[in-house]
């Protein structure tokens, strides 16, 4: 090469360098700030007078999880456009909302210890109860749970548990225990499925050990691996999102399943949950610090928690709504449903049994490699 | 001679390993049940389910702004390039420069254009899945343009700047219209894979602003519908159409040319 | 044409036109891959170097951890198996690809356009539409088993999903006409007349593809083979919607650094080192492509 060819690559090398080290620059400074803000701190004045149909909405939320017609009736009642984007698994959408640009969306829809860790990093807005006058809809259960109690940032969209989900007609003998999963007779194999994100993964191992699940211990959670390592070689199969389906179909004979996607509706699916105890998990609803319309996101709210609204998720998806007012409703309306489908008869107190995942900060990154370990393992 | 026709096996085994699963995703968008894997009857009930769902339509509109503006982005500074790379540089790093995006690994340029969005704090949307097509559908334009102005003839270039016409001119006049077969074929080739792209668009795109390959993850996620069925008919159907349009065009283009 | 009328000496024009042409052409093109791929790189590149933030990004504190966890014996592995699937899903695509491209190489003009564009065709629809159509064939009920019970080879449906074998079938449909093409490319520009030579010099059909066409079309080989491996490393649905959540590959673990960790740095050293495999290659490509160009140089 001869050195002109070098010198006439030089100036293209040092843009390129000096680009970095001033992206670097900024990034750091920006990086640095974020990690020193208080959580909730910083609260915006907000107008409850505003002029709503000056706004709009962007929320995302997993497919099916709200009623198709949504956007339509908030634009009546409240006058403001909603557009839904949809998110496969928490995951997607902490991707997308925990990057630190603005991400467009101005209601979020994540599971608890999701919602916690998105506001540890000082990425939502505390909420403004004055604006949510329907809030006194909710069980005062719904506002005890360790992510958030008082609800300061999340609001419960559902809540339930995690427990066994099975087809009377393919398991011969009923489960009762954790281990009914991890360790299932040999006539299921390829018919049995396990959840695969990472704290639904380890659950039923901690609970069956008594162990708590939100554990940072080691030891425990090496046990816990070991069970899982088991289970795997057994055939176990991973499944976070077609169970209820393949059961339904009858590709699947056992899963561990969320109660509400547990197909009860079909007579030859039963959900339990295993003496050992389980989670309380809840979906809840966020709002982002970067939205521009948030006067619109708590009007939003607010219409969700209207009984009218809510009870649609007990009645077409079959998950509880921790609103008093709506599953009362439900209750008058169809109580064949409620008497078919015995996960939507737990109680707030029943509920309030289980333990509620956490975000553990800096020792979640354990529970990423127990996962990474028992997909590697062959 | 049963040796020859042995060769014969592994050629028919291609075909057959590639068309199967099409032809069964084909015949069971017909399926009037609603079981993807036993044919129940004919009926064209998942094609109306389709047109009315709103997720895929938004997906296929996004895709279509992002294929279209990636397209041009890419055209023009893609046959720029190659311009530049065959008649104002022999340098052989540029060439490997312009060639390094289409040998990436997708998730590598994937997660390097997010890293670079977030650090410059860019909002993610449509525009940044754009410049993210940009960057591989420009490599292929140039590469796909230079094929051709390494096989054109330099005569009439060098004729129109001996006459003293201006770099501009020359480029305008004279070899412009002789590349525009090759800009096509480009243009073609950036605006196909920008509306197959998925992994670039899962790292760059917005989470309101989902592309049609990242709403059909999802789906295909939660599960076999026999819409994704009738969806791949459609998409058949019209990457054939394309091509066989495409090919005629060339037919044409190279008949008259 | 205004050029003449300016009146200005046309050499002069010429040597100053040099150098704002190559602004004007080369100028954006390369302004932009330095803004969207160089800095988006050498981005990837510093992080590897840092540690992770919390909640994703990096805290702007050097570390060697990253290339050290880069042989922590759990990473590695899932690296080195991922390298086998690749590789195993290469040399499938190579030992029914070749033989494929050599009889297309051989149809008459008409006949190879078609068989051309067929190869080409199912790449026009969309990527994960193929993948999925493995679910609806594969599956309990599905096509393969129907057929395989209705043979009476077996008695029940048995599970082909979910296995190395199912990710394999799945990359191998994902990415063999990127395999077929290059190897058509090769082979249809060998000199038919070296065949007729070895023909006429009594060897079988067999023979002549062995001991003559075979190695002069080793860089088309390569080629194909660089292709092939390259998104399979890199590719993470496959193994997602195929592999039953049991298998993890390198894509996998690159993009759950990024989705699930939130551990930036990592997932920049784990797509450098997939990238530095890449290079790799493509040197090993370029080295032997010229020692068997250099044959092909000396038979003409």
């Amino acid at each position: 090469m001869s050195r002109i060819r070098y010198t006439r690559r030089l100036p293209a090398a040092a843009i390129a360098a000096g680009l970095v080290l001033a992206l670097a620059a900024c990034g750091g400074s920006s990086s640095t700030s974020a990690d020193g803000a208080a959580p909730s701190a910083a609260t915006d004045q907000l107008n409850p007078n505003a002029d709503l149909s000056k706004q709009s909405l962007n929320i995302t939320i997993w497919d099916g999880y709200s009623p198709k017609d949504l956007p339509q009736r908030v634009k009546e009642k409240l006058g403001f456009d909603v557009k839904v984007a949809i998110h496969d698994t928490n995951e997607m959408a902490m991707a997308k909302l925990a990057t630190n640009t603005d991400s467009g969306i101005d209601v979020g829809f994540v599971s608890g210890q999701y919602a916690q860790a998105l506001n540890e990093q000082g990425l939502l807005e505390p909420l403004h109860p004055e604006l949510i006058p329907n809030l006194a809809n909710l069980y005062p259960e719904a506002s005890q749970m360790s992510f958030d109690k008082g609800n300061k940032f999340s609001v419960p969209y559902t809540w339930g548990t995690t427990g066994i989900c099975y087809r009377t007609d393919m398991v011969k003998t009923p489960p009762t225990s954790w281990n009914d999963i991890l360790n299932p007779p040999a006539d299921l194999k390829g018919k049995v499925t396990m959840m695969t994100t990472e704290r639904w993964l380890a659950l039923p191992a901690l609970k069956y050990l008594g162990d708590s699940i939100n554990t940072t211990d080691d030891k425990q959670l090496a046990q816990a691996k070991d069970l899982l390592i088991k289970a795997k070689q057994w055939g176990m199969l991973y499944d976070d999102t077609t169970f209820g389906a393949k059961l339904d179909k009858g590709e699947a004979a056992m899963v561990e399943a969320w109660d509400g996607w547990c197909p009860t509706t079909n007579p030859k699916i039963k959900f339990m949950v295993p003496k050992e105890g389980s989670d309380l998990w809840s979906d809840t609803m966020v709002i982002m610090k970067s939205s521009k319309n948030k006067e619109a996101a708590h009007a939003f709210i607010n219409f969700i928690l209207d009984p009218k609204v809510h009870s649609w998720v007990a009645e077409n998806i079959l998950y509880k709504v921790p609103n008093k007012a709506a599953m009362d409703l439900v209750a008058q309306n169809d109580k064949p449903l409620l008497e078919k489908n015995a996960p939507l008869k737990m109680t707030p107190a029943e509920l309030l049994k289980g333990e509620s995942i956490i975000d553990l900060g800096e020792a979640s990154s354990k529970y990423t490699r127990l996962a990474t370990e028992i997909s590697a393992k062959q | 001679m049963p040796r020859r026709r042995m060769i014969y096996v592994p050629f028919w085994a291609t075909y057959v390993f590639l068309y199967t699963p099409i032809i069964v995703l084909v015949v069971m968008s017909f399926n009037a049940g609603k079981s993807p894997y036993v044919f129940e009857g004919v009926s064209l009930k998942w094609y109306g389910e389709l047109a009315g769902d709103e997720t895929i339509r938004n997906g296929l509109i996004n895709t279509l702004i992002v294929a279209v503006g990636a397209t041009v982005l890419s055209t023009v500074l893609g046959t720029l390039l190659a311009v530049g790379m065959a008649r104002h540089s022999r340098s052989r790093l540029l060439d490997a420069l312009g060639l390094l995006p289409a040998i990436l690994p997708d998730i590598v340029l994937g997660i390097g254009l997010l890293v670079f969005y977030v650090t410059v704090k860019m909002t993610l949307g449509l525009h940044s899945v754009i410049l993210a097509h940009t960057v591989f559908g420009m490599a292929y334009v140039a590469a796909v343009v230079r094929t051709r102005l390494n096989h054109a003839d330099t005569s009439l270039e060098e004729a129109s700047r001996d006459l003293g016409a201006s770099p501009l001119t020359t480029f305008t006049r004279i070899t412009l219209p002789t590349l525009a077969p090759g800009i096509a074929a480009g243009a073609l080739l950036a605006f196909t894979l920008s509306i197959d792209e998925f992994v670039i668009a899962f790292f760059t795109s917005a989470p309101t602003e989902p592309t049609l390959p990242i709403v059909i993850y999802s789906m295909v996620r939660f599960g076999v519908t026999p819409e994704i069925n009738a969806l791949a008919t459609i998409l058949l159907a019209v990457s054939f159409t394309v091509v066989i349009v495409a090919q005629r065009m060339t037919r044409l283009t190279e008949s008259l040319s | 044409m205004a050029g003449p009328s300016t009146g200005r000496p046309p050499r002069r024009s010429r040597a100053l036109g040099s150098a704002a042409a190559r602004l004007v052409f080369l100028g954006p093109g390369l302004g932009y891959l330095i803004v969207f791929l160089i800095v988006p790189l050498a981005l990837v590149l510093s992080y590897t170097i840092f540690k992770r933030g919390r909640f994703g990004g990096v805290v702007y504190e050097a570390t060697a951890d990253n290339f050290g966890r880069l042989f922590d014996p759990l990473y590695l592995d899932i690296v080195i198996s991922s390298v086998r699937t690749a590789a195993l899903t290469t040399l499938i695509a190579l030992l029914i690809g070749y033989p494929t491209a050599y009889v297309i190489a051989l149809l008459p003009r008409r006949w190879k356009t078609i068989a051309l564009i067929a190869i080409v065709m199912p790449f026009w629809t969309n990527f994960l539409i193929r993948v999925y159509a493995w679910i609806i064939l594969l599956s309990g009920p599905g096509l393969v088993n129907n057929a395989l019970t209705g043979i009476g080879l077996i008695d029940k449906p048995i599970q082909l999903l979910y296995n190395e074998g199912t990710i394999v079938t799945g990359l191998l449909y994902s990415y063999l006409p990127l395999m077929i093409l290059p190897l058509y490319a090769a082979i249809e520009r060998l000199d038919p007349q070296l065949r007729e030579a070895s023909a006429n010099l009594g060897a079988r059909p067999a023979r002549t593809l062995l001991s003559v066409t075979l190695p002069l079309t080793v860089p088309g080989i390569l080629t194909g083979c660089v292709f092939v491996f390259v998104p399979c490393l890199g590719n993470f649905v496959v193994p997602e919607i195929l592999g039953g959540g049991r298998s993890i590959m390198a894509g996998n673990l690159i993009r759950d650094q990024f989705l699930k960790a939130r551990d930036w740095p990592f997932g920049s050293t784990l797509a450098l080192a997939v990238v530095a495999i890449l290079i790799i290659l493509l040197f090993l490509q370029a080295w032997v492509s010229r020692a068997y160009g250099g044959i092909e140089g000396r038979r003409a």
